[in-house]
């Protein structure tokens, strides 16, 4: 197919999901001068890097529009392996109050 | 012929089962990779947070300066994204020159974050934090200097694969599958930027 008339606005689609990714990058800049503890600072910080990550992945990455299938063999798994790292945590905190023995 | 002579030509139409999911080999192993290399960064983000949770002297050497270095930085890498849905776009619609400039765009703009993060590395060596001087020297310049190879791989890549594409060897599909990578490189550094820089911020 030749250049068509369909090319001339090729990212303007893409723009609204551009501006929310800037928005969404804003407020991070934002939050990060408020007074939030640091716990809470990053639970929200990761909530809000998960939701424009997850549209960076459906929309700018075509996830959406793929057959389901791909999603369902990609993305729990991926989450799968995610949520088991988390189990370093406690041993972190542990480490904070020198007890690396401590049960 | 048998299936054994048919697997020894290079497999026979035949016996070539359809993709289950309906999309060309080479992107179905992007997605692989994008997933491996997903999880090795949220294995060392997870070893970040360790460390950072871990260790009471945590230092938190950004200022207003690289504050603003790193949001211009942000702004430089998803804007690049765009572009380069650009690219994909005008090179499925045929518009080859158009997905050529785009292709351009996205290396500029890649280039200008590496020299942005090259900048914010020099700022912090002249504060004395280096790859030697401890956990977080150590933890920062891993991370994002992990981040800063890929987006140097992603502009070699792009130009590889721009040149190519003007000289007709390669298809939009080879654009569709490396911007899927540059929009990976994104994704990443929308989680490196909160836990890395944002909850280290000089008070």
């Amino acid at each position: 197919m030749s250049a068509s008339g369909k090319s001339g606005n090729v990212i303007a689609k893409y723009l609204p999901v551009y501006f929310v990714l800037l928005a969404i990058a804003a407020i991070e800049f934002f939050l990060a001068y408020q007074n939030f503890s640091k716990a809470g600072l990053v639970r929200i910080l990761l909530v809000l890097a998960i939701g424009s990550a997850a549209l960076g992945l459906m929309y700018f990455m075509h996830l959406a529009h793929e057959k389901r299938s791909l999603f369902l063999s990609l993305i729990p798994a991926t989450i799968f392996v995610l949520l088991m790292l988390n189990m370093i945590w406690s041993d972190s905190i542990r480490l904070l109050h020198m007890r690396p023995f401590a049960h | 012929m048998s299936e054994s002579e048919m697997a020894m030509l290079g497999h026979g139409g035949m016996l070539m089962e359809g993709s289950p999911y309906s999309i060309p080999s080479r992107k179905l192993t992007m997605w692989l990779f994008i997933i491996s290399d997903a999880v090795t960064f949220g294995a060392i983000l997870f070893a970040y947070g360790y460390l950072r949770v871990a260790t009471p002297d945590w230092q938190t050497p950004f200022n207003s300066a690289s504050i603003i270095n790193v949001a211009t930085m942000t702004f430089v890498l998803i804007t690049s994204s765009l572009t380069m849905l650009g690219a994909v776009d005008a090179s499925k619609d045929g518009d080859k020159p158009k997905a050529l400039r785009f292709l351009g765009c996205t290396m500029v703009l890649g280039l200008i974050f590496a020299g942005l993060h090259i900048r914010e590395w020099f700022g912090l060596f002249n504060q004395g934090i280096k790859l030697s001087s401890g956990l977080f020297g150590q933890a920062f310049f891993s991370i994002t200097g992990l981040h800063l190879l890929h987006v140097l791989i992603g502009v070699v890549a792009l130009a590889v694969v721009a040149r190519k594409y003007s000289s007709g060897s390669l298809t939009p599909g080879h654009v569709e599958t490396t911007g899927l990578y540059w929009h990976f490189v994104d994704l990443v550094w929308m989680f490196v930027v909160p836990l890395v820089y944002l909850t280290n911020i000089a008070r």
